[in-house]
């Protein structure tokens, strides 16, 4: 889809142009950011551009637990304070940073890069599991945490790695499922509720 | 008559996508609509209220206000969560497999109230099942007859003779069993044996109570699979994306 942005001069128009391009971001949008860092310092502005072109340049994924990271291993990996023998497993980097807010989880994190999709033609060849196995091989990891999210393709793959994690002799655990925090009971689905059920606690 | 803003249907969750920050679009299947995307806001928030009542392989009961585009759900309640088959990896395969099938032989907004009572029971059917393999190939055979695909088993596909009691040939390009002589000249016909053609002519014409009292031998099961899964790929002209996965995982199960 291209808009013409022709009224405006040619440096404007592409910079529009590429704005419109990013999630979330209408014409209008673009527009309103264009004229904004026309506006802006110069410091400003190249600073933004600098941003940019770090995240390009300067990331790759650590090559221990595929997190996104300038240096390599990544600092979570490189932390000598956290446990080896624990491991998160996520579907994306950005859900490290939510785990990681808690500060309940000290080990460390592996990122599969997606779930199990059969209908996209992802399985597992295209996640990062051969990764997560070889890992497992040492003999210092004792648990396994699975927190892909609670919806069926996370379901899918967390069910998958249990099959494969299972004859390794390797505690395997599922982040537990029931209500959110601040939520009500009224809007609760079927399977949320029964497994809040199933999951009650002693108070 | 003026269309009204809002309306209520029943719907199968069949597909979903992400979509902005934190909604999706759904791919559902309706009695009365046939195959419709919809758009549930903020549906990938845990505190969502539509959440769970929207989830993929749900049976739910929607309100819908329309959109521009697509159209918008405001409320959500599920019906049947179908939760026995969510709790295995073999079920829940064979339910996206289901989907992705209705996903891709339909068109949207096109009524078949068949379709969609078929593709409910095959729903409850896997949530029981302990071989998901049977109810699979029996909706295959069913989907097709619902979409007008029906294979020809009865007699000969292209001359129309009877069928003698052999080892006989399906054609995928012919929509059936081919008779010997007639087979002959038709390049891409695969060999069919009494007992799948027996089995196949059996659950095309019975319900689901009946077609679960057949017992086939895993030869015959890999047969029949074969044979639709030809058959289905010569009609889309395509592969069916999940297949490989099913593969992949009764691969790995046989291993162990």
């Amino acid at each position: 889809m291209s808009i013409d942005f022709m009224p405006a001069a040619e440096p404007i128009a592409r910079l529009i142009e590429e704005f419109n391009k990013l999630p979330g971001i209408g014409p209008k949008s673009a527009q309103r950011l264009a004229y904004h860092l026309l506006q802006a310092p110069a410091e400003k502005a190249e600073a933004l551009a600098e941003a940019i072109t770090a995240i390009k340049e300067k990331l790759s994924l650590c090559s221990i637990c595929l997190n996104i990271t300038d240096s390599d291993p990544c600092i979570i990996c490189r932390d000598g304070e956290r446990d080896p023998s624990k491991i998160c497993v996520v579907e994306e980097p950005i859900d490290i940073l939510p785990l990681e807010r808690t500060r309940k989880h000290a080990g460390l994190y592996h990122v599969l890069h997606g779930v199990i999709a059969p209908a996209d033609g992802i399985g597992p060849e295209e996640l990062k599991i051969k990764e997560l196995l070889s890992r497992l091989d040492g003999g210092l990891v004792t648990e396994v945490i699975l927190a892909t999210n609670p919806n069926l393709e996370g379901e899918a793959t967390a069910m998958y790695l249990q099959r494969l994690i299972a004859p390794l002799d390797i505690r395997v655990t599922r982040l537990a499922r029931g209500l959110p925090f601040g939520g009500d009971l009224e809007y609760a689905d079927d399977v949320t509720l029964s497994r809040a059920l199933e999951g009650r606690q002693e108070m | 008559m003026t269309v009204p803003r809002v309306y209520q249907t029943e719907a199968i969750i069949i597909k979903r996508t992400k979509l902005g920050e934190a909604d999706r679009i759904l791919t559902l299947y309706t009695p009365d609509l046939g195959k419709l995307k919809a758009v549930a806001k903020g549906t990938r928030r845990p505190k969502s209220k539509l959440g769970g009542h929207v989830e993929l392989l749900t049976h739910s009961l929607l309100m819908l206000a329309r959109g521009r585009n697509l159209d918008i759900i405001t409320q959500a309640q599920t019906i049947n969560s179908f939760s026995p088959l969510k709790d295995d990896l073999e079920r829940i395969s064979c339910g996206l497999y289901v989907s992705e099938l209705v996903d891709s032989f339909t068109a949207e907004r096109i009524e078949n109230r068949r379709l969609f009572n078929l593709l409910l029971e095959t729903l409850h059917q896997l949530s029981q099942a302990k071989n998901g393999e049977l109810a699979l190939r029996y909706f295959e055979l069913h989907l097709l007859d619902h979409l007008g695909y029906r294979p020809q088993l009865q007699r000969c596909a292209s001359c129309g003779s009877p069928l003698q009691p052999v080892t006989n040939l399906f054609s995928s390009g012919q929509g059936g069993v081919l008779c010997h002589e007639c087979g002959y000249q038709e390049p891409i016909a695969r060999s069919l044996s009494l007992n799948a053609l027996k089995v196949l002519r059996l659950w095309q014409n019975c319900d689901y109570a009946t077609a679960n009292r057949v017992n086939t031998n895993s030869e015959l099961s890999l047969e029949l699979e074969q044979v639709m899964r030809e058959y289905i790929r010569y009609l889309l002209e395509r592969q069916v994306k999940s297949t490989d996965w099913l593969d992949k995982l009764k691969k790995e199960t046989h291993q162990k």
